[in-house]
């Protein structure tokens, strides 16, 4: 399981990390989504995994419990990665509604005027 | 338990939400309400100051649970400091986005400038490593919001790749505490502390993983070579009284860094021997460079600004490398400084660019108050480059002072100088153009467009006379700030502050 869990989360890094450095807004997005995916697993495997643990102590019998703390966190950091995708949506759409395209790069005298519309998405 | 320790968070967190929700209409009110909130602020964080001033380390305890198991909140002199300057530089820049309308230029500019206080005053405060980066979060967010206030093409975009930066660091900062968690079972910084030093040599190599992954994020916020890149953009886009604000966000960088590296990882701390020494000293010298060069290439004013803040990062930082506490003391003696010159700078050039249309470093019709605006700015250049009688004069007299035991003094204060030499002639040339050689053009008396009024201009003249504040009492403010030094240094003080109590209540 070990192996299982520590190659979905190489997996999703890598993809997060090839996606992010894309140069359109959208597959960035899905970057970071991947990311955060990656990062709550690792977070959720911080606390030793454990099948059939939950995470409750037991007063009166010795059954296997997890560690609680973890699963804290990751629903905090869930919540969190989701506003902030949220977020990252509106801004880039409203970059896209702004600028017309959704290249995430911005090329040197681009915001005094309109670049010439041949120029306008040639590279994906 | 003292419950003051916690308003500079309470007080934001609650205003925030009534200006987004009862006063969204009503911008009179909406600008009472915050202002009444940043002067309270302000008085708190004056009162926190004078509490520090005593001595000792005070902790809040969240539900009075005791800690580890509970969150806390720590109030040591450095935190204190760190609040105080937030809350006098929020005043500036709300005075100022007030006087000159920004605020009304799009919608809940108070609410986010009060989440964005509450988020930085958080991180100041917190005595937790998974709150501060809750912290950095909620800073960050308000910080997207105010990043794209009022909207455009070029802050749109530019504020997309700020986004982005921030969360892809956010996602590191994740990557860091699991792995500091999953080695050390806690995320308390005292009880860290304690953990860290205890952990036999054999378990140290994932800790030290931890160090440099927590060290990257925080140079991330910090502005630190190779991960400054995203700054001169943001801050040449952002809003300028937005920009004068996130003149502190980077220190929270500089703030985390300073925090953990000297409680949790500590000098005495084998796992992580040498991370800032190594690992910062030459980040911070190239980042002098890249901001001395930024300034001189930059064709705006603006990204020009933006660069001298990278710069000042750069020399802040030399200083947190040398990793004593005296030079510890000279580096937040500069961050004080260098967070009201770079405010100051960016107001200057707010009222510049409003009565000159642009930005662009080239001669153009001069502005309607030539030498008044000329004179700030030179009082204000004459902060940020270093030169006297203003403080970053002293500052950066301090810092190289501060490094001048350290084997790589020589290096430091070869960059220091040449860098400060280098800004200086950017600025020079900055000036001469937008208020020199705008008087060789002719102009129509009627093209010439409204002057500031004096309300506009006070927050730039308050903000240059807190620099002239800050080099006049010189001595106080280092006597203060080396007790801060020694303080962190010194990290069973805070351990013991947050641990005894549960130790006692155990017994």
């Amino acid at each position: 399981m070990e192996a299982l869990v520590a190659s979905a989360i190489g997996v999703l890094t890598a993809g997060g990390v090839y996606m992010i450095l894309r140069m359109r807004a959208f597959p960035v997005i899905i970057g970071v989504s991947l990311l955060s995916y990656a990062v709550n697993v690792f977070l959720f495997s911080t606390g030793r995994l454990a099948v059939n643990a939950p995470p409750i102590l037991q007063k009166y019998a010795d059954v296997p419990y997890s560690d609680p703390l973890p699963q804290a966190l990751v629903l905090t950091a869930i919540v969190i990665s989701f506003g902030m995708t949220a977020v990252l949506v509106m801004i880039a759409l409203g970059a896209y509604l702004e600028a017309d395209h959704d290249r995430i790069n911005i090329r040197e005298g681009e915001d005094d005027g309109d670049l010439p519309s041949d120029e306008k998405g040639q590279d994906a | 338990m003292n419950h003051w320790i916690i308003a500079p968070v309470v007080l934001p967190a609650l205003l925030a939400p009534l200006l987004a929700f009862v006063m969204r209409h009503d911008i009179v009110l909406a600008r009472v309400a915050s202002m009444t909130g940043a002067v309270l602020l302000a008085g708190i964080a004056i009162g926190l100051a004078m509490l520090e001033a005593g001595g000792g380390t005070q902790v809040y305890f969240l539900g009075d649970w005791p800690a580890p198991f509970g969150i806390v909140l720590v109030l040591d002199r450095l935190s204190a400091v760190m609040l105080l300057l937030t809350a006098l530089l929020s005043l500036v820049v709300l005075w100022h986005a007030i006087a000159t309308g920004w605020d009304n230029r799009g919608r809940h500019f108070h609410a986010l400038f009060q989440f964005q206080l509450m988020g930085i005053n958080g991180a100041f405060l917190t005595g937790d490593a998974f709150n501060l980066f809750v912290f950095f979060e909620v800073l960050l967010i308000a910080s997207y919001g105010l990043m794209i206030h009022s909207g455009g093409r070029a802050r749109m975009r530019a504020g997309l790749q700020y986004v982005v930066m921030n969360l892809a660091g956010s996602t590191l900062f994740l990557f860091a505490l699991g792995t500091l968690y999953a080695t050390t079972g806690t995320l308390n910084i005292a009880d860290l502390a304690v953990t860290v030093r205890e952990m036999s040599p054999d378990d140290v190599a994932l800790v030290r993983v931890a160090a440099v992954l927590l060290l990257v994020v925080f140079a991330i916020k910090a502005a630190l070579f190779p991960v400054q890149f995203w700054l001169p953009g943001t801050y040449a886009n952002a809003p300028a009284p937005v920009a004068a604000l996130f003149a502190i966000m980077t220190k929270v960088g500089a703030y985390s860094i300073i925090r953990i590296y000297t409680i949790v990882f500590g000098p005495d701390v084998t796992a992580t021997q040498g991370v800032v020494t190594d690992w910062v000293m030459p980040a911070a010298v190239i980042t002098v460079i890249a901001g001395a060069f930024g300034v001189l290439g930059a064709k705006k004013l603006m990204p020009m600004l933006a660069f001298s803040v990278v710069g000042s990062m750069g020399t802040l930082m030399i200083a947190v490398a040398a990793f004593t506490p005296y030079a510890m003391s000279t580096a937040l003696y500069y961050l004080l400084h260098s967070t009201f010159s770079a405010a100051a700078l960016f107001l200057l050039a707010d009222l510049v660019v409003a009565q000159r249309g642009n930005d662009t470093l080239t001669a153009q019709p001069p502005v309607a108050q030539n030498g008044l605006l000329a004179a700030l700015f030179f009082a204000a250049a004459i902060g940020m480059t270093g030169m006297p009688p203003l403080s970053g004069f002293l500052g950066k007299l301090m810092v190289m002072d501060g490094v001048r035991d350290q084997s790589w003094m020589a290096l430091a204060w070869a960059v220091i100088l040449l860098g400060s030499l280098v800004t200086i002639v950017g600025f020079a040339r900055a000036g001469s153009v937008i208020f020199w050689k705008s008087t060789a053009q002719t102009v129509s008396e009627d093209a010439l467009p409204s002057k500031a009024t004096p309300l506009q201009l006070v927050p730039t003249m308050l903000a240059l006379g807190l620099l002239a504040a800050l080099s006049l009492f010189a001595g106080p403010v280092a006597g203060y700030l080396e007790e801060t030094a020694t303080q962190l240094f010194d990290a069973s003080e805070y351990i013991n502050a947050v641990l005894t109590p549960t130790m006692e209540g155990l017994k």
